[in-house]
């Protein structure tokens, strides 16, 4: 490399990014400086809307058009400043000199090409190698990410890999050409923590040898605790604080940075009491299994989604159902809300088995379960107000207008929302305050049973942390059984008196969430406290 | 692949049947008995009766239908009632007008409106953008007729560059026929221009703002190439979509075109049969639409799954 290693690969001073008159606050970035140096990993952190995508697009001279501005000062890439870089200088720096990876594998991959093209598209951009050197070039390439079966694998399309595959791809094709600075935004907040934990590996593997500079995005504590030297923290536009990872973690000095890490839920679990309340809800080897549906000339293959899914969960308790994507957790959860037909096996609620009811008798027991979705933008219906969404429900079930009206008013103020509110739209509010008029939304209902899908997955720590403590308050108040489904160690051990691990349908491990955390006896739960971002960290 | 082309051309089989069916039994059912006018005002009910006999109007039904089936097959549509002539042989002189017609004027509108679409999403909200909207909607508003006519008084009467009316055969006279086929195409192209681009732009806009298009500019690629590239193959299904229904609807719409324009083809056919209550060509050409209406879904089906690796029947 031409440059000498004590000069930054990246030097941002006094970047300011102006965003369209009609926003909520003028700068998207305001008066920013960092540098990164060769062969380091610079994370910055912080929540949603605190500019950090914000700077990576600047950086790259991808900010949409007519919309952000850089303003103010510099980005000096290996000595040349970007803001200045004529559009054509721009691509060639792109790909070359800086690359990017994007929090969404699934999404940032072109869907009808295949993946060796989209790797070989760098090199026919910026080189002059012939189709067959390309094609060597990105085997080679493929195999350094290690990638299996690359012969194979190059030829096919993105949605016929895994998720890690995808993101490992992303890599390939961003460090093919040896760029000095890599950008990764969020690159594994889409990823099973096992997935996770290895992409994290592989990135830091792939720095240290090919000696990048890494500018990486996260909202997440655990990954910075994995892998940065260096941490910027960012709110609202502002540098907030800097610092080396261990000064940040173990002793940050503002009162923001310090809020963020004690928001992050610890893997210790709180001491909790067992609960003896009646059984709310119990399934009996219950499975749902998925044929494909092929043509008349072939056979779908079958896929256990649920299989043989036993759990009991009494009125005021938590049970928390861990697992990876494709485990089944949400389909047991669908099962249990007969959102989809389960295949075999009971669903007793109350005692009553619900799993074959046909619709017609079913009605009276629906509102009796209810469930509490994780993307608090979509579950919510666009066009009707946040008022009409919350008395649907319980109109339907004979409610007069005026009494759920009411209800929803007393709801609005027990979940933290003014009850003025209810004639707002959606759009109108954050995603933890989204959350919350979901939580209301269940709650009308007056259910026994509730469900969180991953309901504080899509939200940042410290709204999370905030609405971890409203569901544990209103399974309290209401002596609700709580089921709760999510990926995530550190929340389930926070809130849940059982876990339950589930891998591939199955369930492989149950128990008290203390006697879990503090001795996981199958193999998968160990591999999935071993993938937990931090781990280490916090254990210290 | 193959496997899956097999299985669409073989599920057309039972589609093709049940739409013979329906069309036998809608002329059956339909009031009005073809012998009665056949036979005109003065006739004896014993020639009505030898006219039924003769068309075999007499048999029982299904007898009828297995008789008309295997006809078919031997691609026998019957006999015209008033000229006299085969159906087929009918149909066939009338085919090869407005099949060209519909040709020339998918290409020439695709040509012109899948650029403009791409063109008007890319820099959308513009005046570009708006300026290929007006258009669009003057394309969709303007009568077809009143294009036509204003083609010829300007082109074929005005400048005389053009001859006004008729139809050559491009195999007897090429030059002809490219001379009389340009103004029909581009006055059946207008509608067709101003919904291919509407598609292409509204299907351009929403895969412009996917993940992957900042992906492909990332890595420092030409705007040609994220266009054309990346965006277009993402975008092409709905435009294939209206692109196939466009050429189904082409084939049996083109009658005013072809009116205006004095070009002997279907679509003129049909309107002349459907005067003079001519059984056998309208079943025929009913018939031979359906089918056309068939193969082109079922190519639009495997055009999909070239287009877009994800899909799989």
């Amino acid at each position: 490399m031409p440059h000498i290693n004590t000069h930054p690969v990246l030097d941002i001073s006094h970047l300011s990014v102006a965003l369209p008159s009609s926003g909520d606050r003028r700068h998207a970035v305001i008066d920013l400086s960092l540098t990164i140096k060769p062969g380091e990993i610079v994370c910055v952190v912080g929540e949603s809307g605190s500019g950090k995508s914000v700077t990576a697009q600047a950086i790259m001279g991808l900010l949409p058009k007519g919309q952000l501005i850089a303003e103010r000062g510099t980005i000096t890439l290996q000595g040349e400043d970007v803001l200045q870089a004529t559009p054509d200088r721009l691509r060639e720096l792109r790909g070359t000199r800086m690359a990017m990876i994007f929090q969404e594998p699934m999404t940032a991959l072109n869907p009808v090409l295949t993946v060796g093209d989209q790797i070989a598209e760098m090199l026919a951009i910026h080189t002059d190698l012939s189709e067959s050197e390309q094609r060597n070039r990105v085997l080679e390439m493929m195999k350094a990410v290690h990638l299996p079966d690359t012969e194979r694998m190059i030829d096919c399309y993105p949605h016929q890999l895994s998720g890690g595959q995808r993101q490992r791809i992303m890599i390939a094709q961003a460090l093919i050409l040896d760029p000095a600075l890599l950008i990764a935004d969020e690159p594994t907040t889409a990823l099973d923590v096992t997935t996770q934990a290895q992409i994290l590996k592989l990135i830091k593997e792939m720095q240290e040898r090919r000696g990048t500079g890494v500018l990486f995005i996260t909202h997440d504590f655990g990954v910075v605790a994995d892998i940065a030297d260096r941490v910027v923290v960012m709110q609202h536009g502002n540098l907030v604080e800097s610092g080396t990872r261990d000064e940040i973690l173990l002793a940050p000095k503002m009162p923001y940075t310090q809020m963020l890490i004690a928001s992050v839920p610890s893997l210790v679990p709180p001491h909790r009491e067992p609960v003896n309340g009646p059984v709310a809800l119990q399934t009996i080897n219950l499975s749902k299994t998925y044929q494909g549906t092929g043509g008349f000339l072939d056979k779908g293959r079958i896929v256990k989604a649920a299989d043989q899914v036993n759990l009991s969960l009494r009125r005021g308790e938590t049970l928390g159902v861990v697992g990876e994507s494709g485990s089944g957790k949400s389909t047991v959860a669908r099962c249990i809300a007969r959102l989809i037909d389960p295949s075999e096996g009971h669903i007793l609620l109350d005692g009553l088995d619900i799993a074959n009811l046909p619709e017609k008798s079913l009605r009276p027991h629906r509102r009796h379960v209810q469930v509490i979705f994780q993307d608090p933008f979509r579950s919510l219906n666009p066009r009707r107000t946040v008022g009409q969404s919350i008395i649907e429900g319980p109109m339907n079930f004979g409610l007069s207008e005026h009494d759920a009206l009411n209800r929803a008013r007393d709801l609005m103020e027990l979940v933290g929302l003014s009850p003025d509110a209810l004639s707002r739209f959606p759009h109108q509010f954050s995603g933890g305050q989204r959350q919350r008029i979901s939580i209301a939304r269940a709650l009308a209902m007056q259910p026994h049973v509730l469900i969180a899908d991953e309901a504080v997955s899509a939200l940042d720590v410290s709204v999370q942390a905030q609405v971890l403590a409203l569901l544990d308050d209103v399974r309290k108040r209401f002596d609700l059984a709580l089921l709760f489904i999510t990926h995530d160690l550190r929340v389930a051990a926070q809130i849940c008196d059982r876990i339950m691990v589930m891998q591939k349908g199955k369930v492989v491990e149950e128990g008290a969430t203390r006697a879990l955390f503090a001795n996981p006896q199958h193999a998968y739960t160990k591999a999935l406290f071993e993938a937990a971002p931090g781990h280490d960290f916090t254990k210290r | 692949m193959w496997l899956f082309i097999l299985r669409r051309v073989a599920s057309t089989v039972p589609v093709m049947l049940i739409v013979a069916i329906v069309i036998f039994a809608m002329l059956r059912l339909t009031p009005g008995d073809p012998a009665v006018v056949i036979a005109g005002d003065q006739a004896t009910a014993e020639q009505i009766a030898r006219i039924r006999a003769s068309l075999g109007l007499d048999l029982p039904i299904h007898e009828q239908f297995l008789t008309w089936i295997i006809q078919i097959l031997h691609g026998d549509l019957g006999t015209s009632i008033f000229t006299n002539m085969p159906v087929s042989t009918l149909i066939g002189q009338r085919l090869e007008p407005t099949l060209l017609l519909t040709l020339t004027t998918v290409i020439f509108s695709v040509s012109v409106a899948v650029p403009l679409g791409v063109w008007a999403a890319w820099r959308a909200g513009s005046w570009t953008d708006r300026l290929i909207m007006m258009f669009s909607v003057l394309g969709f508003s303007f009568p077809v007729f009143v294009l036509g006519y204003v083609l010829i008084y300007q082109f074929g009467l005005t400048l005389k560059w053009l001859p006004t009316q008729g139809y050559k055969s491009p195999f007897t006279d090429p030059l002809g026929f490219a001379s009389t086929i340009v103004m029909p195409t581009i006055t059946l192209g207008m509608i067709y221009i101003a919904l291919v681009t509407r598609i292409t732009r509204a299907s351009m806009l929403e895969v412009l703002g996917e993940d992957y298009i900042r992906t492909a500019r990332a890595k420092g690629q030409i705007e040609r190439k994220v266009l054309f590239r990346h965006a277009l193959k993402n975008a092409a299904v709905p435009i294939a979509t209206i692109i196939g229904i466009g050429i189904a609807l082409l084939i049996g719409g083109a009658v005013v075109t072809e009116t205006v324009f004095n070009i002997p083809g279907l679509g003129r056919l049909v309107v002349d049969a459907i005067l003079r209550r001519d059984y056998p060509i309208i079943q025929g050409l009913i018939l031979v639409f359906s089918f056309t209406y068939i193969i082109i879904n079922m190519l639009i089906d495997i055009a999909y799954t070239m287009l877009d690796p994800r899909i799989r029947y």
